[in-house]
């Protein structure tokens, strides 16, 4: 009976999208659209939002790079030489003699007479080859596969190789920045994963009990919208104890972080259950004794699965950008773990930014993934409803 | 309207009592208090240990030694009867004086912001929604998306490093040097006014970008009603048939958003002034923070957030007076 009701209403609905749709895919046949499921029709849809599905291929391109960055980075993020403290980037040349053969300069360095500064001269005479998939610092991909292949680098193991400079210490920025994004990019999805829990439970259970429980979450939320965070933030950070380890640490501030974000994702599914709980498919459901559990698991939650993943994934720059400024201001992540917001902490000061303008770099990183989610988030929220 | 305010005003007292407990509490979460970090200070200064009997002394001295609800209740008292924040244990000064010395200058660039929103975000979104899909739009779209993805620290980071690397002086501070201790003037207010514009700018780019972006969608929506074809259709001006209607029930979201970029202005406001070292309640607010100068933290996050509440009412008021479809219950 019930299945028989909802199909009733599936091809309602369809007759109804065809007119409509007609527009969006031109492409489609009619027959072929009215046969499609809901992921079928918002991946159409999504289809044509280019500007989307270039951010999604960037997002998958960064987030595959940092899972295998042992692999990526031509040196470990803890790797240093020190005599190239703050080397300047190495332009990498691609063509020897005309033919393909990618190397890069040496560095020559001298002292300034006046400061004392070490000043770095590009040495022509020096030729550093180098080559994909060469042999470097031994590494254990996944903590399993023990090798030390990794994509390019120099071929003489050891080389100075800096293709976006060097920090304070020597490190390899570039190497540095694929594996900062390990942690910036995860605390986004783990951050998201969790105020996404707390904001459905919360603005279900508004949404649904309605009185005086969903009076007291919507005042919690306004107090909560109304705070200036960062000063909050700051607050809460400065208490974690400096000796906690990186695990810990890297938690607790995912967790301070989804605090604050919650409360957005809560008014979408309040103002959801809000609207399905006056719904026909609803009523009939309750009408047939469906549990409530069942109802809310079973039938509610799957009618805007798609609105809350297009608000996640909107919600994830957010959360990039909250651990950046943490980490910039040194309550964050600490070294030895790197974020895009630890490596950036290093360039908190006009004298280093001017002399050593690459140490901005990361910041390039963070911008582009954060662009990517928001045209990514904005192409899922168009699909989001194909009907 | 006179039931919605009263009820609002309710609800608002309400959200400040409880701000005011979390701003106290908070800054109390850390283990340990500003004695325990006086006398670790001390005891790495003269190399010795200091006497657990003057800790308690300074504690007593304090008020730190009775249970947290009681400070908070002292602390509150004092705020509310006689506007009393405490003492700053860091500065050795009343907590109120340090507060009030930097608000001004804080709520000069918020409020900058709000209007520089508002003067970049109203044309702009305009010209977008009516030039729908054309290279203007699309230009203000990507800056747009660019303003909002670009945290605001890395933003005045990178302002910073090309007004030195190009105008040969970094742009910090809010004043030149000769009137960083000169007492107001003409003078001081001019050049005060030559060095505002750039926190404002750094800080208002984000809620710019957000704004464009609601204007040209309430815009768009409007410019499809039946309306607009029947002004056109009398013969209306597209001058007039544009700013006459459309455009005003569009401006809707310029008052009611500064609820919500309020908070953010703020908050831009403290990362910002640390990164461009302006004197403003940031980097004081930061240092009170990691120094756990209890009663300057909890009394900045405190006034800072009954401000942003307050500025949050009063755009639901001028709102609900603004839009009379708005119901008021």
């Amino acid at each position: 009976m019930k299945e028989n009701y909802m199909s009733v209403a599936n091809t309602e609905q369809d007759v109804l999208s065809t007119s409509q749709a007609g527009y969006e895919f031109e492409v489609e046949d009619e027959a072929k659209l009215e046969m499609a499921s809901q992921w079928q029709l918002m991946w159409w849809k999504f289809r044509h939002h280019k500007l989307a599905m270039i951010s999604a291929f960037i997002i998958m391109m960064f987030y595959f790079v940092a899972i295998f960055a042992d692999f990526f980075a031509p040196n470990s993020s803890g790797f240093y030489i020190a005599e190239y403290v703050h080397a300047p980037p190495q332009s990498l040349h691609l063509f020897q003699d005309g033919r393909f053969d990618p190397f890069v300069y040496g560095y020559s360095f001298e002292r300034d007479p006046v400061s004392f500064k070490k000043v770095f001269e590009v040495d022509r005479e020096t030729i550093i080859p180098v080559g994909f998939l060469v042999r470097g610092e031994p590494y254990a991909l996944f903590g399993i596969i023990e090798t030390d292949i990794r994509l390019f680098g120099p071929k003489t193991p050891g080389a100075p190789f800096y293709l976006l400079g060097g920090d304070e210490i020597g490190h390899d920025l570039f190497s540095r920045i694929i594996f900062a994004s390990r942690i910036s990019l995860s605390i986004g999805l783990v951050g998201v994963g969790l105020s996404t829990t707390i904001g459905i439970i919360l603005g279900g259970i508004s949404g649904l009990l309605g009185g005086t429980v969903d009076n007291i979450i919507q005042r919690l939320i306004e107090i909560i919208n109304s705070v200036p965070d960062l000063p909050i933030l700051i607050a809460i950070a400065a208490m974690v104890p400096i000796d906690w380890p990186i695990v810990r640490v890297y938690f607790i501030i995912t967790l301070i972080i989804s605090l604050r974000a919650w409360t957005g994702m809560a008014r979408v599914v309040r103002s959801k259950f809000l609207a399905l709980r006056e719904e026909d498919f609803v009523m009939a459901a309750r009408l047939d004794g469906v549990p409530r559990r069942r109802l809310i698991l079973r039938h509610m939650l799957p009618s805007f699965y798609s609105h809350i993943i297009a608000s996640l994934t909107l919600a994830i720059p957010g959360m990039i950008l909250a651990e950046t400024a943490l980490s910039f201001l040194g309550l964050g992540l600490r070294e030895p773990a790197v974020s895009w917001g630890v490596l950036l902490m290093e360039a908190q000061s006009v004298t280093v930014i001017a002399n050593h303008p690459w140490l901005l770099l990361p910041a390039l990183a963070v911008i582009v993934v954060v662009l990517a989610f928001n045209f990514f988030g904005d192409g899922l929220r168009d699909a989001a409803d194909p009907y | 309207m006179l039931k919605y305010i009263a009820k609002r005003s309710v609800y608002m007292l309400f959200t400040v009592w409880i701000i005011s407990i979390l701003s106290f509490i908070i800054i109390q979460l850390p283990p340990g208090d500003y004695v325990t970090r006086l006398i670790g200070q001390l005891s790495a200064q003269t190399g010795g240990n200091m006497s657990a009997e003057y800790a308690e002394q300074l504690r007593l001295q304090y008020g730190l030694d009775q249970p947290m609800i009681v400070q908070y209740f002292k602390w509150i008292e004092g705020v509310v009867t006689q506007g009393d924040f405490g003492y700053s244990f860091l500065y050795q000064r009343d907590a109120g004086e340090i507060i009030m010395e930097r608000l001004p200058l804080t709520m000069a660039i918020s409020l900058g912001s709000v209007l520089f929103i508002w003067v970049v975000a109203l044309p702009v979104g305009v010209y977008s929604a009516v030039n729908k899909y054309t290279l203007g739009d699309h230009i203000a779209t990507f800056f747009g998306f660019i303003g909002l993805a670009i945290p605001n620290f890395l933003l005045a980071l990178v302002l910073m490093y090309l007004s030195y690397k190009y105008g040969g002086r970094a742009l910090i501070g809010l004043f030149s040097p000769e009137y960083q201790d000169a007492p107001w003037s003409v003078a001081k207010l001019l050049d005060f006014l030559k060095h505002l514009w750039i926190p404002v700018v750094i800080i208002g780019t984000a809620g710019t970008a957000g704004l464009i972006r609601t204007m040209r969608a309430n815009l768009l929506d409007e410019l499809n009603k039946p309306y607009v074809d029947t002004a056109r259709a009398k013969g209306l001006t597209e001058r007039r048939l544009l700013w006459k209607y459309p455009v005003r029930y569009a401006l809707n979201p310029f008052i009611s958003t500064i609820g919500w970029i309020l908070p953010g202005l703020v908050a831009g406001e403290v990362i910002v002034s640390i990164v461009l070292n302006l004197p403003t309640s940031g980097p004081v607010l930061f240092n009170s923070l990691l120094n756990q100068d209890m009663f300057v933290a909890s009394g900045f996050i405190l006034v800072l957030s009954v401000l942003t509440v307050i500025g949050t009412f009063l755009s639901d008021l001028a709102l609900a007076w603004l839009d009379p479809r708005i119901r008021l219950d």
